[in-house]
């Protein structure tokens, strides 16, 4: 005969781990980061036998090249403010882990609205997704990204309201923890995407 | 000093080599290059290098345990063969292709 046995689970609990010995939750954003780089590997391997397989334009004659490195500026700064939000949150300092969860919140933000603007000067100018196989790839790669990062402010958005909200200790931090792994694996992507599509 | 078993590392150092690179990856796409190769050869260089970095020390991949690194490279291996068959795709002669056009029947 067969015994139910009640299990007990705190979801605070960080000391709830996977037999690899780390936590759940940051297992599981890393196994979901892991499909992720395939999903984007397939993308930039489309693009490059698109790329590399057929005529295409130059880029730096379609795409504003200097708009979107200040912009790429601007993500690699969420990304160091991410990283700090998560040091002083492990430090004990709540009042600075706001501070950089607002300032990285800030920052998706900014880099959100420069792309929408992008996207609204480049179909003005007739550069669109249907146009050209280069219109295609790029807005489907960069519309890609873009999600993710729309995703991603969602989630500092939440994250940050918790934290006001005095949800995080220096003991149970894994919420910004797990998001950092995210939003830094969002800048990762972008800095291949900047390098593909835009500078070569 | 230390935090869950490793030490914190310097970010605003790894933030300022993320600035220069990046500095040194548009100036080598302006610069003008007789080889589409050495332009893309370049800038790929730098930017795995930044990608390297922000795995390594914003994503504390340098400081997790090893199954970590093994999950993400196996990924890494597989996302790399699969462009590898799309590189050969290029590269690599196919009967019933030349130049990349398709002499296969003809689409009404």
């Amino acid at each position: 005969m067969e015994h139910a046995e009640a299990i007990t689970f705190d979801p605070h609990a960080e000391e709830d781990r996977t037999s690899t010995g780390i936590p759940h939750d940051k297992m599981g954003m890393w196994i979901f980061l892991c499909s992720e780089v395939m999903f984007f590997t397939g993308l930039i391997g489309s693009y490059i036998v698109l790329r590399f397989g057929s005529t295409w334009p130059d880029p730096k004659k379609t795409l504003n090249i200097w708009l979107t490195a200040a912009n790429t500026f601007i993500l690699i700064c969420s990304s160091v403010t991410m990283v700090k939000a998560l040091e002083w949150i492990q430090r004990g300092d709540t009042r600075k882990m706001k501070l950089f969860l607002c300032l990285t919140l800030l920052g998706g933000s900014i880099f959100l609205s420069v792309q929408i603007v992008e996207y609204r000067h480049l179909l003005h100018e007739g550069f669109n997704p249907h146009g050209s196989l280069f219109g295609s790839a790029f807005y489907t790669m960069t519309g890609f990204h873009g999600f993710h990062v729309f995703c991603g402010v969602v989630c500092i958005a939440f994250c940050t309201g918790k934290a006001f909200l005095g949800k995080y200790t220096p003991q149970h931090h894994l919420g910004v923890e797990t998001l950092g792994l995210y939003w830094h694996f969002v800048d990762l992507v972008w800095i291949l995407l900047f390098a593909i599509v835009y500078l070569i | 000093m230390t935090t869950d078993g490793h030490t914190i590392p310097n970010y605003m150092a790894i933030f300022w080599w993320l600035l220069g690179l990046t500095i040194a990856e548009i100036g080598w796409a302006v610069l003008p290059h007789h080889s589409e190769l050495v332009l893309a050869g370049g800038i790929v260089a730098l930017a795995i290098v930044k990608a390297v970095l922000v795995a390594m020390y914003f994503m504390h991949l340098k400081f997790e345990r090893r199954t970590m690194g093994i999950l993400f490279a196996s990924t890494l291996i597989l996302g790399m063969i699969l462009v590898s068959v799309g590189i050969g795709e290029l590269v690599l002669p196919r009967p019933g292709y030349a130049h990349g056009v398709v002499h296969g029947p003809s689409v009404q």
